[in-house]
């Protein structure tokens, strides 16, 4: 995934301790709907390059549970709570929460 | 003891149709009440100086056209220094559409007309079934067999009698809809599937109302308002329908009575807020409501997008446009969301009707039933000596199949009948089966609802 990360904490010489380019960022993915029922869980944390876009974490996604391609066309986003595009930048710690619609009632 | 069993049978079945006789009248009598308090108001209303308590122009000078008995009625409302006679001024003057009269259209009814909307319409056109009460409170056991409407419609003025209910004894559709939603301020989707949620907040946004939108499933519910303050579509947010295994039903997935219960609560908050002019509505905002983890969760969600091909900046949707629209293929499901459609993948040979399979079930013949139902169903009810193995199993289990035969016969061609809940998922594992080289595997058509339809009626159905 990222063959710089032994050199690149050298690099750091600009006074970022933890999370330098190279390094991962930890996030925590909230499922809902039928969201949950592909993945099984209702959250799961995951680890993603430094940089990763909220897209690269879908993708990331997609290759541990294979079966949210079916809803991949049709989610919310929200980043802690707050709207997302898939181009959003992710933070460590931050909560990226799925959405597929319900249609029941 | 026989002639005891027949007296009671038969007592019991008078006590029914003596009931069905009295939810008919009092059905009509609360009608009819309606009717002469509309009619005393009008005629109240041209002889000028005659007071009528329920009129809904009468001003007694104030300026809140509320009169003494519903000062009364809804003091508590009144007595909100946020709320107020304003507000409850504003609610009198106002109208609610509620689409569907089930999970989520029950309380939302209940408490809109308890509330003193002006005039509240309900649009359904199912009947009320026994698998429908533990959610769809608004309705009674009397009205087992009947249509929502008229049922819903009876407990509305039961509750309260000065607000004029609108019954809609049919489905919606974009022949009918576009006139039907235009007589209301407010539209709360309490519907039940897909294509019927797009075909609403289209129709919505043709036609410039807001629309409180609520879903629920399993212990999960969602809510937002729609096509309000400048806030999104149902469409800026979903502009593509989910595939239809995504689409779940309540009649498939199931759903705990008391999760619609609560979203429907807060449309009609929402409605109510809306209508009478107070809060902050719901824009922008969807709720999820995780019932297991007693989690409310609020995001925000995108505002209307300028691409939204309904009411995006260059978006040109027309009434004529949403009339020729087609829902049902666009979401790929049907806009009746009671049950799926009938599959046919099989030819004639290698399926069996209910009656003949227990003919050779008479006749001792050697077989091996294969149910393909998930197990918490084959939990709740099944045939007897039946095998459960589920459709999303049967690949890996196959080994159970050729070892059940072979303990059955002794030899390779005992009997191999598949069967599920209505007769679609056993089509496909016979498919599968077939292709892999159980060539004899054949299904029981209409699964066991048909069986408890065409075999034994005390089998029980879900
Ligand atoms: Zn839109």
């Amino acid at each position: 995934m990222d063959a710089v990360e032994g050199e690149s904490k050298y690099y750091s010489t600009q006074g970022m301790p933890k999370k330098e380019e190279g390094s991962s960022v930890g996030i925590k993915v909230l499922f809902f709907a039928r969201a949950r029922d592909l993945t099984g869980l209702s959250d799961v944390r995951l680890e993603v390059p430094f940089g990763s876009t909220a897209s690269d974490c879908l993708k990331e996604l997609a290759v541990r549970f294979p079966g949210l391609e079916e809803i991949r066309q049709c989610i919310v986003l929200a980043l802690n709570e707050e709207y997302a595009s898939e181009s959003t930048v992710i933070k460590e710690n931050d909560e990226l929460a799925i959405i597929p619609p319900i249609s029941g009632g | 003891m026989d002639s005891g069993g027949a007296d009671a049978a038969r007592i019991l079945s008078e006590i029914k149709g003596l009931k069905a006789t009295k939810s008919d009248i009092e059905a009509k009598i609360s009608a009819l009440e309606a009717q002469l308090k509309d009619l005393n108001c009008r005629n109240d209303a041209v002889s000028s100086n005659g007071s009528c308590p329920l009129a809904t122009s009468l001003d007694s000078g104030l300026g809140h056209g509320l009169s003494p008995e519903m000062i009364h009625r809804y003091s508590r409302q009144l007595l909100l220094p946020s709320f107020g006679v304003q507000a409850q001024s504003n609610l009198l003057k106002s109208s609610i559409l509620v689409v569907g009269a089930g999970g989520l259209g029950s309380p939302a009814l209940l408490y809109l007309a308890a509330c003193g909307v002006g005039r509240l319409g309900i649009v359904d056109n199912d009947e009320v079934e026994l698998n429908n009460m533990h959610r769809q409170i608004i309705h009674t056991e009397a009205y087992i067999g009947r249509l929502k409407v008229e049922s819903a419609a009876a407990a509305c003025r039961a509750i309260n009698s000065t607000v004029q209910i609108v019954e809609h004894k049919e489905a919606l559709r974009t022949s009918n809809a576009l006139e039907i939603l235009s007589k209301y301020d407010v539209v709360v989707d309490a519907t039940d599937n897909a294509p019927g949620r797009y075909m609403i907040s289209d129709c919505c946004v043709v036609l410039g109302k807001p629309l409180v939108s609520g879903a629920a499933l399993g212990l999960e519910g969602q809510l937002s308002v729609y096509n309000y303050n400048g806030g999104p579509c149902y469409r800026c947010l979903f502009p593509t329908p989910p595939p239809t295994t995504a689409c779940q039903r309540c009649s498939d997935s199931g759903v705990l009575g008391v999760v619609p219960g609560i979203i429907g609560c807060l449309q009609a908050l929402e409605a109510i807020k809306i209508a009478s002019a107070v809060g902050e509505p719901l824009v922008g905002r969807m709720l999820l409501f995780d019932a297991l983890s007693g989690r409310i969760r609020i995001v925000k969600i995108r505002g209307r997008s300028l691409h939204c091909e309904v009411c995006g900046e260059n978006a040109t949707f027309t009434r004529q446009q949403f009339q020729e629209f087609d829902y049902e293929k666009f979401t790929q499901s049907p806009l009746s969301a009671s049950a799926p459609p009938k599959l046919n993948l099989l030819s004639g040979d290698s399926r069996i009707s209910s009656k003949d399979y227990n003919e050779r079930l008479k006749n001792g013949e050697v077989h091996i039933l294969v149910d393909v139902r998930p197990e918490h169903h084959f939990r709740i009810v099944s045939l007897p000596n039946s095998l459960n193995i589920p459709l999303s199993t049967l690949e890996k289990r196959l080994a159970e199949i050729s070892s059940a035969l072979r303990e059955a016969e002794g030899q390779r061609d005992a009997s191999l009948y598949v069967i599920c809940r209505r007769g679609n998922d056993s089509q496909r594992a016979v498919n599968y089966l077939h292709d892999i080289g159980f060539t004899s595997a054949k299904d029981i058509i209409g699964g066991l609802e048909s069986w408890a339809r065409d075999v034994d009626p005390s089998f029980p159905t879900y």
